[in-house]
C-alpha cells in the first residue's frame, strides 16, 4: 500500500542555527535540509542567515556563499549555473526548480530548501537519481534506422524539426518527475514525465524509423498509463516545457493506431 | 536485496503490450456519461414526488427508461474502470487482483440488477 507516513528515521528535526554574519544589515533566513548517511541522525533543517548585500541574487548563489563562508559541509550539486546542466535542481520554496535561474526575490520570507521530492537522498540536498537515469536509457533516447546511413547526414525539413521544439530543451533535471504524485507512487514502473517526453522527442522525429517499436515498448498500463494528466510537471518545469502534452500525445497516437 | 542492474531495474518486465483499449474504453465512457448524465436527469426529473404507479407509467414510456438504464449501466462500468486504476495506483501487494475482481464483480453485478429493475418498471 501507499505510505503516507514517513518511517521514525526519516522524520525531519530541527536542527543547528548557525551564527548571523557580523556587521551584516540586509539579512535572509535560509532554512535547508540536512542528512549525512555517515552519523546514523535523523534529517534536520539546519537554519542560516546570509548577507543578502555580498552576495548574488540568485538561489543558487546563496548556496555557495553558505559553503564557503559558514558550512563547508553542506553538500549540493551544481554546475553550470545557467540553467542548461540541471545539477541544481531541489525544492525551493514548495517549488521543484533549479537553483541557479530562481531568484532570491521570488521567495516570501523564509527560504525553505529540500532535495528534490520522494527519492532517496545521498546527502543533504543531493537526490540518488540512478533509477530516473536507468529509466531515461530505457526509451532508447537516440536515433534508431534500418535504412543505411546516407553518405551526409539524416535530412529533416524546417516544419518536421519544429516538432521538436518543447521537448529538445529538457535538461534532464528530474523537477518534473518528481512533482508527480504518479511517480511518487509508482516511480519503479512508471517512467515517468521526464522519460516519456524523451520518448515522444523520438517518437514524433522524422528520422527515427523505430516509431512502432517505441510505441510498443510503452504500451503498458504503468509505464505510460499512470500519468493521470495532474499537471504538476508542466508547473514546475524550469525550463517552461510542459511534459503532460507530450505524454497525451503520445497516448493520442496509440489511440490512433489501435481504433 | 537483489544484485540487480539499474537498467534491469528499470524495465524488469518489459511492455505488457496492453494498456490503450482501457484508456480508450474510459475515454469513450467519459464522452457517453457527458451527454447520458443530464438527460437522465431530465429524464427521471417529472418522477420526483410521484407515487409508485406514477414512477411505473412513467417509465413504461421508452425515452426515461432507455436513459436510465443506459446512464446506469455506463455509470457501473465506467466505475469498475476507474476503480481498477485506482487500485492499480495505490495498492502494491497481491490484494490489489483480488480487489479489482471484486469490485469488477460488483459494479457487473449492479449494472445488471439497474438493467432488470428498470425493464421491471417499463415493462
Amino acid at each position: 500500500m501507499v505510505q503516507l507516513t514517513l518511517p521514525k528515521n526519516s522524520t525531519i528535526r530541527t536542527g543547528k542555527t548557525w551564527p548571523k554574519p557580523e556587521g551584516a544589515t540586509n539579512l535572509r533566513k535560509f532554512q535547508i535540509y540536512r542528512w549525512n548517511p555517515d552519523d546514523d541522525e535523523n534529517p534536520r533543517v539546519d537554519t542560516y542567515f546570509v548577507d543578502v548585500d555580498s552576495c548574488g541574487p540568485m538561489i543558487l548563489d546563496a548556496l555557495i556563499k553558505i559553503k564557503n563562508e559558514i558550512d563547508p559541509t553542506l553538500t549540493f550539486r551544481r554546475s553550470c549555473r545557467e540553467g542548461i546542466c540541471g545539477s541544481c535542481a531541489m525544492n525551493i520554496d514548495g517549488i521543484n526548480t533549479l537553483a541557479c535561474i530562481y531568484g532570491m526575490d521570488e521567495v516570501k520570507g523564509d527560504v525553505k530548501i529540500y532535495p528534490l521530492p520522494h527519492m532517496p537522498v545521498v546527502k543533504d540536498l543531493i537526490p540518488d537519481l540512478t533509477h530516473f537515469y536507468a529509466q531515461h536509457a530505457s526509451i532508447h533516447p537516440w536515433l534508431e534506422t534500418e535504412t543505411p546511413r546516407p553518405a551526409k547526414e539524416w535530412r529533416q525539413s524546417i516544419e518536421d524539426r519544429e516538432k521538436l521544439d518543447g521537448l529538445y530543451e529538457c535538461v534532464m533535471c528530474a523537477c518534473c518527475s518528481t512533482a508527480c504524485p504518479s511517480y511518487w507512487w509508482n516511480g519503479d514502473r512508471y517512467l515517468g514525465p521526464a522519460a516519456l517526453l524523451h520518448a515522444y522527442r523520438w517518437i514524433i522525429d522524422s528520422r527515427d524509423e523505430a516509431t512502432g517499436e517505441r510505441l510498443d515498448d510503452l504500451e503498458d498500463p504503468f509505464k505510460l498509463y499512470r500519468c493521470h494528466t495532474i499537471m504538476n510537471c508542466a508547473k514546475t518545469c524550469p525550463k517552461g516545457l510542459n511534459p503532460a502534452k507530450a505524454i497525451a500525445e503520445i497516448k493520442k497516437k496509440m489511440v490512433e493506431r489501435a481504433v | 536485496m537483489s544484485y540487480m542492474t539499474d537498467r534491469k531495474r528499470a524495465d524488469p518486465w518489459g511492455s505488457a503490450k496492453t494498456g490503450t483499449q482501457h484508456h480508450w474504453r474510459v475515454k469513450v465512457q467519459s464522452v457517453a456519461l457527458l451527454v447520458l448524465i443530464p438527460l437522465f436527469l431530465i429524464a427521471v426529473a417529472p418522477a420526483i414526488g410521484k407515487d409508485y404507479a406514477g414512477v411505473t407509467d412513467h417509465f413504461a414510456r421508452p425515452f426515461p427508461a432507455i436513459v436510465a438504464a443506459l446512464a446506469l449501466t455506463v455509470s457501473f462500468v465506467h466505475f469498475a474502470d476507474g476503480f481498477q486504476t485506482l487500485i492499480e495506483d495505490y495498492v502494491h501487494n497481491d490484494w490489489a487482483k483480488f480487489i479489482i475482481i471484486g469490485m469488477t464483480c460488483l459494479c457487473w453485478g449492479a449494472a445488471a440488477v439497474t438493467i432488470f429493475a428498470v425493464a421491471r418498471l417499463a415493462l
